[in-house]
C-alpha cells in the first residue's frame, strides 16, 4: 500500500511536469498552428540558466530571472523563425521545430556541458522528507504539484478573465476575425511562443532538484508532454492537465510490471494508441481538431 | 432507370445543418444543373456524391448501387468523376502528368513491374500517353504538355482538370463552378465543349452561378436553398417558379421572365 | 516523359565518379577513407528511401532509424545467436535440413556456434521490418502531417527503448562479432582484404536502387504519389487508392532501409541502439531536405558527402548540430531544396545584371 502512494505521488509529480509542457503544446499550436518539437527544451533551458544563476544569485531570484530569460529567447524565437515564414507548409513547419530542437541542444551542450545538474531544493534538502498521507514525500513535490496548480489557475484566470488572454483565444479560433477587430496576431504569436517558453522553464526549474537537469533532456519530455496534451485532446488546456497527471501515474505504475529499463515506452504506447484509436483525445469533440487526412 | 440517385441526404457540421434532406435523381445523358445561392450547399452534395464526405444521414446511388460511405477512389472506379470549385491540379506536376493521373484507373502495373519497367507496364505507358495526350489536343492544350501545372492561366487550367477528369472515362462527371472566372468567350466555349462532352455518353451534373450558360445547355434544372430543394425540372419551368424567383430576388419583386 | 534514356549518362557518371575515387584513395595509400565511404553509400540508401516517402508522397516519418535498427539487429541476432542448445528440436532440425543453418568455431573455447546463414538472416530482416512497417503504418498514415510525424516518433523511440533495454539484445553495447554476408563469390564484410570489393558491393547497391526508384516515380505509380502529395482529396476523386498506395511506399522506403541496415550490420561486424536513435532518424530528415527533398539523386550525393564528412569528424563535436542546422537552413532559404534553389537565384542574379535584354523587351 504504502508502495503503491509512492508510485501515486511520482506519477503525479513527474504527470505535473508533463501537463506543464502539455500546456505549452496547447498555447504555441492553438495560436499559431505550429506543433513545437522544440518544447522540451525550453524545459531544459529554464532549468540550466536557473542552476547558472543560481551560483551568485538567491535561488528565488534565480528561477525568476531564468523564466525571464526563457521567455525571451521563446519571443526571439517566434520573431525570427516564424513571423516570416507562416505561409509555409505543414512539413516545414515540422522539420524547423525539429532542427531548433537539435540546435538548441547542441548549443546548451557547449556552453554548460553532458555533465547532468540540479538546482538545490527549495526547501530543505534531499534528506528531508514530508508526511503526506502515509507516503514520504520530498518537500520538492509539494513544490511541482503547487507550482503546477498555480500555473493552471492563472492561466484560466488570464483567458477567461483578461483581455489580452481572450485575444489570445479569439487568435486561436479564428486569426482572420481576430485581425479584423484589431487584433495584432503576430505579436499574439510572438507572446504565445513567450508564454509558453516561460511556463516550460518554471517547470524545469521546479523539476531539476528531484529529476536533474540534463542537455538531452527535452526531446523525452516534448514526447510525453504531447502525448498527455493527445490524451487529454489539443485545444484545452484543463484537459492537458488530466492528460498530463494520467501520462505520469500510468508511467509511475508500470514499473510494478514491467522492467524500469523500459519506463519510458509507457508513454510512448500511450502516445501511439491515442493517436490512433482516438486522436480527439479523452475529452475533445472528433470535429474540434482534424487529426486525420480525408 | 436514373443513373444517379440522391434520397433525403443530410448533411450537418456541428450545428450547421448544409443539406436537410434533398433528394434528386440524374438520368443518364442528361445535362443537369445545380443553382443557388451561395451557402445553399451545393458543393457540400458534391463532395457527398463523389464521397469525400460521408452524409449524416440519406443515401446516395449509382446505377442503383449505393455508394454512399464508400472512398473516393471506389466511386471513381464505379464511373464517377469530378473539377473541383478551386481548380485543384496538381501544380508540381506538368500539364500532360496532370491529365494522365486520370488514366490511373486504367492501368494495372504495381510498384514492382513498374520499378523493373516491365514490358507490359511500358506497353501500358505508353498506351496512357497516347490517350492522354490525345484528350489535351481535344481541349485544345496540346502544345502546353510540358508546362507545370501551376503556371498556366485559370482557363486553360480548367481545361486540363476537364481533360483529366474525362482520362477517367466517366459515366457521370460532376463539375463544380466550371465557369467561375470565365469571359463570355470563354463561357462559350465551355458550352460547346460539355455538348460535346455529352454526346459521348457522358452524363453531366454541374454546380454553376452563370445563368445564361445553365439556361443555355441543362436540361434539367435542381435549385437549392439553405439546404432545401425547392425545385426541380425543366429550365423554362424552373424559372418562371415562384419559389425560385422568391429566392433569387427577393418576395416582393415580380419579374416577367426574360 | 521517357527520361530512362537521360539516365544512362547520369549513371555512368556515378560509376566513373566511383571508380576515380577509388583509384586515387588506393594510389594515394589512403584505403580506409573508402571503409568511411562504403558506410555512407549503405546511409546514403536509406535517405533515397525517405525521399521516396517524404519528397514524392508527402509523408514524414521520424522512424527510419528505427526501421534501418531493426534489420540490422534481426540480422545481428540471428548470425551471432548461438542455437547449438536446440540441436534436436523438431523445427532446428528442419532448418538444418534445408541447409539455412552455419557453424564455426568459437574463437576461444573451440566449441561449435550454430546460427542462421546470413542470406536468410537478411532476408528474415526484411520480412520482419517490413511487417512491422506494415503493422504500424497502417493507423499512422491516416494521420495528418505533425500528428504522423510524432506517430513515427513514438515508434521510433518505442523501439530504441526495447534496443537498449534488453540484454539480449546487447543493451547499451548492441551486438558484435557478426560474420561476413557471402553470397556467390561477393562478401560484404569487414575485412580489409575485401575492403575495396565491399566498396563497389556497395555502390551496386546504392544505383541498383537508385534506377529502381527512378522508374518508380517516372511511373504510373510514381505520379499518383506525386498526385497525393499535391492534393490527396483530388487524387482519391481521380481513382487513386490513396490510403494503399501511402502504406504500400511507408513499407517500400522501411525495406530499404532495413536492406542498408543488415548490410552495413555485416560490414561494421556489429550494431548499436544508437542507430534507431531519434538524432539518427532527424538526421535522415536533414539529408533528405539537403540532397532536395524529392531528388534521387540529391539523396544520394549529398548525403553519401555530408555522411562521409560526418563520419571522419569534420565536424568534430558539433556533428549533430550541423545536420540540426541544414535543416532550419534548407527551410528558411531554401525550401524547393538547394539545387533548385541555386537555379532560382541564378535567374535572379541573370535578370538583375543583364538589364538589357530586359529592357529589349525578351523574357528572362
Amino acid at each position: 500500500m504504502v508502495q503503491a502512494l509512492q508510485y501515486f505521488f511520482s506519477g503525479v509529480t513527474v504527470g505535473s511536469v508533463y501537463a506543464i509542457v502539455a500546456i505549452g503544446f496547447n498555447i504555441i499550436y492553438s495560436a499559431t498552428g505550429v506543433l513545437n518539437f522544440a518544447q522540451g527544451e525550453f524545459v531544459m533551458l529554464g532549468g540550466m540558466v536557473a542552476i547558472t544563476l543560481a551560483s551568485f544569485l538567491p535561488v528565488p531570484v534565480a528561477v525568476a530571472v531564468a523564466v525571464a530569460i526563457v521567455t525571451l529567447f521563446g519571443c526571439g524565437l517566434e520573431l525570427v523563425f516564424f513571423r516570416r515564414l507562416r505561409s509555409h507548409s505543414v512539413l516545414h513547419m515540422i522539420i524547423i521545430t525539429i532542427g531548433l530542437s537539435i540546435v538548441i541542444q547542441e548549443l546548451a551542450l557547449h556552453v554548460w556541458d553532458e555533465k547532468v545538474r540540479s538546482l538545490p531544493y527549495f526547501t530543505g534538502n534531499e534528506a528531508s522528507s514530508v508526511k503526506l498521507v502515509g507516503a514520504a514525500l520530498s518537500p520538492q513535490v509539494i513544490w511541482v504539484l503547487g507550482t503546477a496548480g498555480v500555473v493552471v489557475v492563472l492561466l484560466q484566470l488570464f483567458y477567461k478573465r483578461t483581455l489580452y488572454g481572450r485575444a489570445m483565444r479569439a487568435c486561436s479560433s479564428n486569426p482572420e476575425a481576430a485581425m479584423l477587430v484589431g487584433i495584432n496576431t503576430g505579436n499574439m504569436r510572438t507572446a504565445a511562443f513567450g508564454l509558453s517558453a516561460g511556463l516550460g522553464a518554471l517547470a524545469g526549474c521546479v523539476i531539476s532538484p528531484i529529476s536533474m537537469t540534463h542537455y538531452e533532456m527535452g526531446p523525452g519530455l516534448a514526447i510525453k508532454g504531447f502525448a498527455a496534451g493527445i490524451l487529454g485532446g489539443l485545444g484545452n488546456p484543463m484537459a492537458a492537465v488530466a492528460g498530463g497527471l494520467i501520462v505520469g501515474l500510468i508511467e509511475a505504475f508500470s514499473v510494478s510490471v514491467i522492467p524500469s529499463a523500459f519506463k519510458d515506452v509507457a508513454a510512448f504506447a500511450i502516445l501511439l494508441a491515442m493517436l490512433f484509436l482516438r486522436p480527439h483525445g479523452l475529452f475533445g469533440r472528433p470535429s474540434g481538431v482534424s487529426v486525420r487526412e480525408v | 432507370m436514373a443513373l444517379l440517385e440522391a434520397e433525403n441526404v443530410r448533411q450537418c457540421f456541428g450545428g450547421l445543418v448544409a443539406l436537410n434532406g434533398v433528394s434528386f435523381a440524374v438520368s443518364p445523358g442528361q445535362i443537369k444543373a445545380i443553382i443557388g445561392p451561395n451557402g445553399a450547399g451545393k458543393t457540400t452534395l458534391f463532395n457527398i456524391v463523389c464521397g469525400l464526405i460521408k452524409p449524416t444521414d440519406g443515401v446516395v446511388r449509382m446505377n442503383g448501387e449505393v455508394i454512399t460511405g464508400l472512398k473516393p477512389f471506389q466511386i471513381a472506379a464505379l464511373g464517377v468523376s469530378r473539377t473541383f470549385q478551386n481548380v485543384s491540379l496538381f501544380p508540381h506536376m506538368t500539364v500532360l502528368e496532370n491529365v494522365l493521373v486520370g488514366r490511373h484507373l486504367h492501368g494495372r502495373a504495381g510498384l514492382i513491374s513498374c520499378a523493373l519497367r516491365l514490358p507490359t507496364q511500358r506497353r501500358e505507358e505508353k498506351a496512357m500517353i497516347e490517350q492522354a495526350s490525345r484528350l489535351l489536343e481535344e481541349v485544345g492544350l496540346a502544345e502546353k504538355a510540358q508546362h507545370s501545372a501551376g503556371g498556366l492561366s485559370l482557363g486553360q487550367r480548367r481545361l486540363v482538370e476537364l481533360a483529366r477528369a474525362l482520362a477517367t472515362e466517366p459515366r457521370l462527371l460532376l463539375l463544380d463552378e466550371p465557369a467561375s472566372g470565365l469571359n463570355t468567350k470563354e463561357t462559350d466555349d465551355l458550352a460547346r465543349t460539355l455538348r460535346h462532352v455529352r454526346d459521348r455518353g457522358i452524363t453531366l451534373l454541374m454546380v454553376e452561378h452563370d445563368m445564361s450558360l445553365v439556361m443555355d445547355i441543362a436540361d434539367e434544372i435542381l435549385v437549392l436553398d439553405f439546404g432545401v430543394k425547392i425545385a426541380e425540372g425543366p429550365p423554362a419551368q424552373v424559372r418562371s417558379d415562384p419559389k425560385v424567383i422568391a429566392v433569387y430576388l427577393g418576395e416582393k419583386e415580380n419579374v416577367a421572365s426574360g | 516523359m521517357n527520361t530512362t534514356t537521360r539516365i544512362w549518362p547520369r549513371l555512368a557518371a556515378f560509376a566513373a565518379a566511383a571508380i576515380v575515387i577509388q583509384l586515387s584513395l588506393s594510389a594515394a595509400g589512403k584505403v580506409y577513407y573508402l571503409t568511411q565511404l562504403t558506410m555512407a553509400v549503405y546511409y546514403a540508401i536509406v535517405v533515397m528511401g525517405l525521399s521516396l516517402l517524404m519528397g514524392y508522397a508527402g509523408q514524414v516519418s521520424l522512424g527510419q532509424g528505427a526501421f534501418f535498427a531493426i534489420g540490422g539487429y534481426t540480422s545481428a541476432f540471428l548470425t551471432t545467436h548461438n542455437m547449438a542448445g536446440y540441436r534436436g528440436a523438431v523445427w532446428f532440425d528442419l532448418l538444418d535440413k534445408c541447409g539455412v543453418i552455419v557453424s564455426r568455431k568459437n574463437l576461444y573455447d573451440d566449441t561449435l556456434v550454430l546460427t542462421v546463414a546470413p542470406w536468410l538472416a537478411f532476408i528474415m530482416a526484411i520480412l520482419l521490418t517490413v511487417v512491422i512497417a506494415a503493422v504500424i503504418g497502417y493507423p499512422s498514415l491516416r494521420l495528418r502531417g505533425h500528428y504522423l510525424a510524432m506517430a513515427t516518433l513514438g515508434f521510433g523511440l518505442i523501439i530504441h527503448c526495447i534496443l537498449i533495454g534488453s540484454p539480449a539484445l546487447g543493451a547499451a553495447d548492441g551486438i558484435t562479432g557478426v560474420p561476413g554476408l557471402s553470397v556467390g563469390g561477393l562478401a560484404v564484410s569487414g575485412k580489409s582484404a575485401v575492403r575495396v570489393q565491399n566498396y563497389y558491393i556497395a555502390w551496386a547497391v546504392a544505383i541498383a536502387v537508385l534506377v529502381l526508384l527512378r522508374n518508380l516515380v517516372e511511373s504510373r505509380m510514381g505520379r499518383a504519389l506525386r498526385a497525393i502529395h499535391d492534393s490527396e482529396a483530388a487524387a482519391s476523386a481521380m481513382g487513386v487508392n490513396t490510403p494503399k498506395l501511402k502504406l504500400e511506399v511507408f513499407m517500400v522506403s522501411a525495406a530499404l532501409a532495413a536492406m542498408a541496415g543488415s548490410l552495413l550490420t555485416h560490414y561494421n561486424e556489429g550494431i548499436g541502439p544508437s542507430e534507431s536513435s531519434a538524432f539518427k532518424s532527424v538526421r535522415y530528415l536533414a539529408l533528405v531536405a539537403a540532397g532536395g527533398m524529392a531528388n534521387l539523386e540529391g539523396a544520394l550525393v549529398v548525403s553519401t558527402l555530408l555522411v562521409f564528412l560526418s563520419l571522419r569528424g569534420w565536424f568534430g563535436t558539433y556533428d549533430n548540430a550541423v545536420f540540426g542546422i541544414i535543416l532550419i537552413a534548407i527551410v528558411a532559404l531554401a525550401p524547393q531544396g538547394p539545387f533548385r534553389q541555386l537555379g532560382l537565384w541564378m535567374n535572379r542574379y541573370r535578370s538583375l545584371y543583364k538589364p538589357g535584354k530586359e529592357a529589349r523587351g525578351g523574357a528572362s
